[in-house]
């Protein structure tokens, strides 16, 4: 199948690719694997004052539109708030990086990665709260 | 024989997931020899296009039984269980975590042309897909429980993808 420019950018020099230690400040991971394609993504954001995330890093193990979907996100998500982050939809990740219709369910993955990601933030920060 | 029945009657089988593979082999080729389009060479237009029908059907119902997880997969079709596998949030954190560790381990390898450390991997994956088959086996032919069966086939779904990928790298090493 032929890759869109934009996914074989992204997949030759992917943004952001990494983690960040467990024990960082504002640090919160989102893993997602889809059983169907057996891909795996996980997808990290610091987020720092009033809710802003000022960095995010991932990891994926799976095909190209995989890769490009969770880099292309990596950098979307940087100065949003955690909020804004959730309005991101995959129709947006597939246009922007011209998915086919076989490849949409990629795009899908890293929309859920992005909100696991801001769920395991609610979580430990209304836990930090509680406490 | 009934082109409709379910691909476990096609061969006489019940619908369980322990399942005599021997015996099935057996019947598959009884049946393919039976309705083989070689047979009809001399036979008829409509007769050469229903004996092709037929051998689609029989090659497809084989193909789904004698793997483990397509059966498992079809067994919960039977069912008429939704196993969810386009659902990206099913898997527990901890396999997802355990899957990209096996995916890093498989990855370094490879990079580093570590062919016996692949060999390792594909054999120690291939013992806990035995595991995932033997559990399987309990769960839909014991005790019947769908959702906890259908979580054992999303892992197994997993589990296969990865031992595509061991294999495509010890390819990749071999060349």
């Amino acid at each position: 199948m032929a890759y869109s420019i934009k996914v074989l950018d992204h997949y030759e020099n992917p943004r952001n690719v990494g983690s960040f230690g467990k024990e960082e400040e504002g640090v919160a991971t989102g893993m997602v694997g889809a059983p169907a394609c057996g891909d795996v993504m996980k997808l990290q954001i610091k987020v720092g004052k009033g809710g802003v995330i000022e960095d995010a890093k991932f990891k994926t193990y799976g095909c190209g539109s995989a890769i490009a979907s969770s880099s292309l996100v990596t950098e979307w998500v940087k100065g949003k708030t955690i909020d804004q982050a959730l309005d991101i939809k995959n129709t947006q990740i597939a246009d922007e990086l011209a998915l086919p219709p076989v490849k949409i369910h990629c795009s899908i993955l890293a929309e859920d990665a992005i909100k696991a990601a801001v769920a395991d933030y609610k979580k430990k920060h209304s836990e930090q709260v509680s406490v | 024989m009934d082109f409709n029945a379910d691909h476990f009657s096609l061969f006489d089988f019940q619908p369980t997931f322990r399942l005599d593979q021997a015996l099935l082999d057996r019947r598959y080729l009884e049946m393919q020899s039976k309705v083989h389009p070689d047979r009809f060479a001399s036979a008829g237009e409509a007769e050469k296009r229903l004996s092709l029908q037929w051998a689609t059907r029989v090659n497809e119902a084989y193909q789904t039984l004698r793997k483990p997880l397509a059966r498992a997969r079809y067994l919960l079709h039977l069912a008429e269980y939704d196993l969810g596998s386009e659902n990206n949030a099913l898997m527990p954190a901890d396999f997802l975590v355990e899957q990209m560790e096996w995916r890093e381990a498989v990855a370094e390898a490879r990079a580093a042309g570590e062919h016996h450390e692949l060999e390792r991997l594909h054999h120690r994956l291939q013992r806990e897909m035995r595991e995932r088959h033997e559990e399987i086996a309990v769960l839909l032919d014991d005790r019947h429980d769908l959702e906890q069966a259908a979580d054992r086939v999303r892992r197994l779904m997993f589990l296969e993808k990865l031992l595509a990928d061991i294999d495509d790298a010890i390819a990749a090493c071999e060349e």
